[in-house]
């Protein structure tokens, strides 16, 4: 047979591809069960990371997991729990961008070993090359940030994958989410330039500017909708200063 | 089994015709992943295993390539092998696999691979191209573990993520060198491993 009749050369391409294809298909569904394990294992480790503390290895991950997250949540904008079940808020899908009136919104409750809870949020926003990622750990004071932890898909290694650095992640803790009971979500911006909301801000990385507003606006996007949320907590957890302010205000009044 | 050709064919490619210091060739992923000396192991793994498997599917194939598609033959043989190992990579060893991203990806465009199956495979039987195949992988791996060993050593203090420089060096001012771990460093490593090379191998200096 003629090897360069066109024939010949469609029929070789088709066959070999149909092959590798088959051959491909195969190994990606034999291996899809283990790949999923490690990529759930992989965020439990990002979570447990925003809450500083460090990774254990991939055997006991799960089970350090389920011993500091003690709840699953999903909330709505108004700040009610509507569902509770186990994992619901781990298994959250973040790409699934739902329109924010339907949006619910994942909450894991955790409890660390000084006893106190945190709540950790997930984050998902838009990176320069692709999506970026990340759990801030808020206390339960509904304001102050414990810890954050942010993953990117392909940011550029030395400028924006930077975001991954435990310095630059250490810099959003003890910042507040609320300025005198407002929402202002915490900004991400060049040394030297002031947010005009009065947000607490913190220093972008150099050479990463892209990234950084990405991370700005991801926090800013994606926190926003837990304002009803965050405030209850602050309302449970501290109903004091609010009281305090009004008598000091009545105390004031009261000599005129 | 090992002929003197055979021979040729395994042994060649680690020194006198090495792939990266000879023939200057896969020398992005070189730089890019000699950070440290895991991911730079398992890189020349996955490289060693593609590069073997499809010098010997090319080899039984030889025969039957047509011509004019043979270079897309060899692309479909290569990226599916490239494919099968980032899989199984995620699958059992999900950190290095971060690590590496894109470049296990990108097996595909080093020119070791092709210029083998085109050099080789195309027109030797399937042993020999097997060894050739573990050859030069082999070489591509030697290298790419020296410039690791120093630039991890020098830039992060550490082996393997161990610490190796102890703690007191550091006390005394000792501090790692931060520019190791960019690639530049990486580009100039090379550069003084094909000096030395080419001083001890005389037959390899251009006159």
């Amino acid at each position: 047979m003629n090897k360069n009749s066109n024939t010949y050369q469609i029929l070789y391409a088709a066959v070999m591809v149909l092959l590798v294809g088959t051959v491909l298909a195969f190994i990606y569904m034999a291996l899809k069960p283990k790949q999923n394990e490690n990529i759930a294992n992989d965020t439990r480790k990002q979570i447990l990371s925003a809450l500083h503390i460090a990774p254990p290895s991939d055997a006991q991950v799960k089970d350090v997991y389920e011993k500091y997250i003690i709840q699953d949540l999903l909330v709505d904008a108004q700040g009610n729990v509507v569902d509770s079940a186990d994992n619901v808020a781990f298994n959250v899908d973040m790409k699934k961008n739902v329109k924010l009136a339907e949006r619910q919104l994942p909450v894991m409750k955790c409890k660390l070993d000084d006893g106190s809870t945190k709540y950790v949020l997930p984050v998902y926003g838009a990176g320069l090359w692709g999506p970026i990622w990340g759990y801030i750990a808020v206390n339960d004071d509904g304001n102050t940030i414990y810890g954050a932890n942010f993953s990117h898909e392909g940011e550029t290694p030395g400028l924006g994958a930077r975001i991954t650095e435990q310095s630059f992640q250490d810099e959003f803790k003890d910042k507040h989410l609320f300025v005198d009971g407002e929402f202002k979500s915490v900004a991400v911006l060049k040394r030297g330039q002031k947010t005009t909301n009065g947000a607490e801000q913190i220093d972008a990385l150099t050479g990463a500017t892209i990234t950084s507003r990405g991370v700005s606006d991801m926090m800013a996007d994606c926190l926003a909708p837990y304002e009803a949320f965050l405030k209850k907590m602050q309302t449970a957890s501290n109903p004091a200063p609010a009281t305090t302010a009004i008598e000091s205000e009545t105390n004031d009044n009261q000599p005129q | 089994m090992l002929s003197k050709k055979n021979k040729e064919a395994l042994f060649n490619p680690l020194s006198k015709d090495n792939p990266v210091l000879v023939q200057i060739l896969g020398i992005c992923s070189s730089l890019a992943v000699t950070a440290s000396l895991e991911p730079a192991i398992v890189m020349g793994i996955s490289v060693i295993a593609v590069l073997a498997f499809s010098n010997v599917i090319i080899s039984f194939l030889r025969k039957t390539v047509p011509t004019n598609i043979r270079i897309i033959v060899q692309l479909v043989v290569v990226a599916a092998l490239v494919i099968i190992v980032q899989q199984i990579l995620i699958a059992y060893n999900y950190d290095v696999s971060k690590k590496l991203s894109v470049f296990i990806g990108l097996i595909i465009t080093n020119c070791i691979l092709m210029g083998r199956l085109e050099a080789f495979a195309m027109h030797n039987s399937p042993w020999p191209s097997f060894l050739d195949g573990i050859g030069n992988g082999l070489g591509y791996t030697i290298i790419l573990v020296i410039v690791a060993f120093f630039r991890e050593l020098l830039g992060s203090g550490t082996l393997f993520g161990f610490q190796v420089i102890p703690q007191w060096c550091y006390d005394h001012g000792y501090m790692d060198n931060g520019l190791m771990i960019l690639p530049p460093m990486a580009l100039i490593t090379l550069g003084c491993i094909i000096w030395v090379h080419r001083a001890r191998n005389k037959e390899l200096q251009e006159q």
